[in-house]
């Protein structure tokens, strides 16, 4: 075994990027480990943890190289695997050869800018939020881990300036049918959605869809925005550009379980609109988001499907005895998922528990029924979220599998821009490497016809390796609770 | 419930045009959607900027303050009014030296700034000697002062004593004057370093002819518009600090009659010519003064992030910002980038000297490099070189100038003050545009190149207005 490290000083690359480069070089051959990141406090722990020696005066402006290989051939081999993927990754992958000389480094010098999509690390998001807002941009921060007083303070002056900031941990948006993060294809329609969730948003969507109508705009807000500190300020901004947007018919305002008096205000807020609006907001006792999307469907006059969509293998795996056991990418989803199982089953432990008393140890096990959110920020640092790597949730749903104390396993796959390309086969060859004794899986797969991942594709897919699909996330959740349910565990 | 009027929202109201700043993938998948993207080329800035730089973007002050501070650099005049003896524009006592750059101590003075106070000594009769000159200054029998504290500026080494004549500038729209010493060409030149006698002889004869002579002419012509000439020699391949050629020429032509018509005897008037025409550099000294006149009209804005001077010592670089008042914010001086004449090499280059630099600070030099593509051969560029130089300093800048702009980039205004939170956000440093010295006292020029200011200036200055900004949440 021989190892090289190196640090290319100045040298920066976004972490995703890194990320990637760092498992195309691991997968060489006679690779053992390949470590390729940015010098951050951060990944100098993981370097050190992987037995090398951290580089002196290493920055976060330098990108540190760690390789661990057989021999010094299979060193060199992966030193050509660097080099190409860094070309690779650093090759213009957009079009508009028609703008020459330096790239831009700041939103205001890209030419015709209209809306700034910041995914840096959150303590440098206000940095090129105002910058953006000042040049007169639209502002989406899909990161998360921004101060709330940052937070605040740029939809203050977002709002002074006409503007909007749609988050921190703003995952999905659909603006004048441009999906911006995470979001499905749908067809232009009459409703606007206002979105503090961006699962729930892309849950919502799906369902219209499938229901035959269609999004006008989707204005995400951030997850926080109706907590108490934020104090709806976004929601109530998106609210009045959808009231003023001729396009759009009905407002649809979703969220996880938002504050009580900010819910209240939004409330207040909406009644004085001249457009309906209808509160998705989520919780126990509250409607679920199959729910909403029916009496928004209802209110829009469209016929509402007797039953969403779903897709049942031919010999569905058998019910047993066991935990209930969901591993999600999409917290907004299992939030839902939870909410509907904890009426029937109970305490359901969590990363995200709907209860303080309800949290999963760190080791994230536990014997009674649990769900986890694979993408909760706990989980994602330092490494991409699970809807462009799979590979943390697809660890633990074998494990899952195998353990005897399972009942049944609910799973959400979520398609869309910036989702995996092919999400269900990497869940498929997981599920079927679990042989015929495994405990049966619920998949809420939300989709459209339009995602380029194909809806139908991805279920026949997963029916293939005998799950049960449903487009509708809290039919899944019922389906999988009902074959908890019946066997004590 | 008071919102904002909903036409001002924009957002549903145009098609989007993204900027993306982090994941490669969101701008993947929004070119994937035939959306127009543009991928930046974000970078971190350094740690401990993060929370200075939040603080500062966050001054409600700053915008306002930026707008104030550029219009004032924008709307100031610069017109060659005078040409007199320092003692009598500046007040400058015997024993009294101006020098380039931040304040600095003969014990810390590299060697070119030595030189050129020993040369200085020599000219004005304080010293017989190299030696005894040395001596004395060693002993503190000098009094040093950067030119910017008295609304001077100076090349190189930037050595005014009260017996070399100074131009006169004047900005007639905020009532300002600004001062520098004539140029006294290239190679064993006092700005330089350099004191041998041949220096100290030009520098009399500058001093009994060339300084009168040019007074009486500007007198005779009335006040000579700078700005306008600096306007034209961007439009034929000058960028105000390495290259002054068709400025110098420009110059020439406006005073020619008076100085023939001053009654001076022919062979002053020749040599004038000869001396003149023969120093592609003779305007660069009319360029800084110019300058210094525009940036000191955007001193002292509270909130400002402009940078109204950067100017280097031999030792040290630094540069005042508005919103900090007369601070200095300094950082080592680094070696510039560039070609050596004759054998001359790196090991012989002083770091980085002069108040030139405010060439750059006003959008000139290095800024408008892509006027005088000629520039980035120092260093082995291409044309695109230049081109890119300057369009990278456009991040930078607060403003693009209305009077200076760039034939090849489409007649753009050149990038026009420098903000300190842009330095730091985007890790670009200014351009500038350099001659280099001799690290040996004596030795004159060795060559020219490309350099940059050291990051810390910024990173401190931005740390200056944070403390000064209200509190952040």
């Amino acid at each position: 075994m021989t190892s090289a490290l190196e640090l290319r000083r100045g040298t920066y690359r976004d972490s995703v990027t890194l990320m990637q480069v760092s498992r195309a070089v691991g997968a060489a051959e006679g690779v053992d480990s390949a470590f390729i990141a940015m010098a951050t406090e951060l990944n100098l722990g993981l370097l050190a943890g992987m037995g090398f020696e951290v580089p002196d005066g290493a920055g976060p402006n330098d990108m540190v190289v760690a390789i661990r290989a057989a021999d010094g051939e299979a060193l060199r081999r992966a030193g050509q695997h660097l080099d190409e993927a860094l070309a690779a990754a650093a090759a213009p992958a957009a079009a508009g050869g028609a703008c020459p000389g330096p790239v831009p480094r700041t939103a205001d010098a890209a030419p015709g800018a209209t809306l700034a999509l910041i995914s840096v690390a959150g303590p440098y998001v206000f940095a090129e939020a105002m910058g953006a807002l000042e040049a007169g941009l639209d502002v989406m921060v899909f990161s998360d881990n921004v101060p709330v007083a940052h937070e605040i303070l740029l939809k203050d002056r977002a709002r002074e300036r006409g503007l909007m900031v749609m988050g921190p941990d703003c995952g999905t948006a659909v603006i004048g049918g441009a999906g911006l993060g995470f979001a499905n294809a749908v067809r232009p329609g009459r409703v606007g959605i206002v979105a503090a969730s961006g699962t729930g948003s892309q849950q919502l969507m799906c369902l219209l869809h499938a229901g035959g109508a269609g999004v006008s705009h989707c204005v995400g807000v951030g997850g926080r925005d109706l907590s108490e500190a934020v104090g709806a300020r976004s929601t109530l901004q998106a609210l009045e550009l959808l009231d003023d947007d001729p396009a759009t018919d009905l407002i649809v305002v979703v969220s996880k379980p938002p504050s009580p008096a900010v819910a209240q205000k939004v409330a207040q807020y909406a009644a004085g609109l001249s457009t309906p609006v209808l509160l998705a907001l989520l919780g126990r006792g509250q409607d679920d988001l199959t729910l909403s999307a029916a009496k928004a469907l209802a209110a829009l006059g469209e016929d509402r499907p007797d039953e969403w969509p779903s897709w049942i293998p031919d010999r569905p795996r058998s019910a047993r005895r066991g935990a209930l056991r969901g591993l999600y990418c999409g917290g907004t989803l299992c939030d839902e998922a939870m909410v509907i199982a904890a009426d029937t089953l109970g305490p359901i432990a969590s990363n995200i528990p709907l209860e303080p008393g309800w949290s999963l140890p760190a080791d994230l096990r536990a014997d009674g029924h649990y769900m986890i959110d694979f993408g909760d920020d706990g989980l994602t640092a330092g490494r991409p979220h699970p809807m462009i790597d799979p590979g943390l949730r697809l660890e633990r749903l074998a494990e899952v599998l195998a353990d005897p104390a399972t009942g049944a396993v609910l799973l959400d796959v979520v398609l869309g821009h910036g989702a995996h390309p092919d999400p269900a086969a990497g869940l498929a060859e997981v599920i079927r490497a679990a042989g015929p004794e495994a405990p049966p899986v619920v998949v809420s797969l939300c989709g459209t016809d339009q995602d380029s991942q194909g809806l139908d594709a991805q279920a026949r897919t997963l029916v293939s390796a005998r799950a049960e699909v449903h487009l509708s996330n809290a039919s899944a959740a019922r389906r999988a609770v009902s074959l908890t349910k019946d066997q004590p565990s | 419930m008071t919102l904002s009027s909903p036409a001002d929202g924009r957002l549903l109201r145009r098609d989007p045009t993204v900027a993306t700043a982090g994941v490669g993938l969101l701008a993947d998948s929004l070119a994937a959607q035939a959306v127009p993207v543009t991928r930046l080329d974000w970078r971190p800035p350094t740690a401990d900027s993060t929370d200075a730089l939040n603080r500062v973007l966050a001054d409600p002050r700053r915008a306002e303050a930026n707008r104030t501070a550029v219009n004032r650099v924008l709307s100031s005049t610069a017109q060659l009014v005078n040409v007199r003896p320092a003692a009598e524009a500046l007040g400058l006592k015997p024993g009294q030296f101006l020098h380039a750059g931040p304040p600095i101590t003969w014990e810390r003075a590299s060697g070119p700034m030595r030189g050129a106070l020993v040369g200085a000594m020599l000219f004005e009769g304080l010293a017989d000697t190299p030696e005894e000159a040395e001596k004395r200054l060693a002993a503190g029998n000098a009094e040093l002062e950067p030119c910017h504290h008295l609304g001077a500026v100076g090349p190189m080494a930037g050595i005014v004593s009260p017996s070399m004549w100074v131009f006169e500038l004047e900005d007639t729209a905020h009532g300002t004057r600004a001062w520098c010493s004539l140029n006294e060409g290239l190679g064993k030149v006092l700005r330089y370093g350099a004191f041998g006698p041949e220096v100290i002889e030009r520098l009399r004869w500058m001093s009994a002819v060339l300084g009168p002579l040019l007074g009486s002419a500007v007198r005779g012509h009335g006040p000579v518009d700078i700005r306008a000439i600096i306007a034209q020699m961007l439009q034929m391949g000058d960028e105000g600090h390495n290259r002054n050629r068709a400025g110098t020429l420009m110059l020439l032509r406006e005073l020619t009659a008076d100085i023939i018509e001053s009654g001076a005897p022919s062979k002053d008037a020749a040599d004038a010519f000869r001396f003149i025409g023969g120093n592609d550099h003779f305007f660069l000294n009319l360029v800084m003064p110019a300058c210094k006149l525009a940036l000191d009209a955007a001193r002292g804005v509270p909130g400002s992030t402009m940078v109204v001077a950067m100017a280097r010592n031999g030792t040290d670089f630094g540069i005042q910002v508005s919103g900090t008042g007369d601070r200095w914010f300094t950082g080592p001086a680094k070696v510039p980038d560039g070609l050596y004449l004759g054998s001359y090499g790196p090991a012989d280059a002083n770091p980085d000297i002069g108040d030139s630099a405010i060439t750059e600070t006003a959008g000139l030099g290095g800024f408008a490099m892509a006027a005088a593509p000629a520039i980035v051969r120092f260093v082995g560029g291409r044309v695109d070189d230049a081109l890119d130089a300057t369009r990278r300093m456009y991040g930078i800048s607060l403003a693009e100038n209305t009077a200076y702009a760039v034939p090849v980039l489409d007649y753009r205004g050149t990038p026009t003050g420098i903000d300190v939170t842009r330095v730091v956000r985007t890790g670009v440093l200014p351009q500038i545009n350099t001659g280099i010295a001799g690290r040996v006292a004596g030795t004159g020029q060795v060559g020219a190149g490309l350099v940059t200011p050291p990051e810390e200036c910024f990173t401190a200055a931005l740390a200056a207005l944070a403390r000064k900004a209200p509190a952040f949440p």
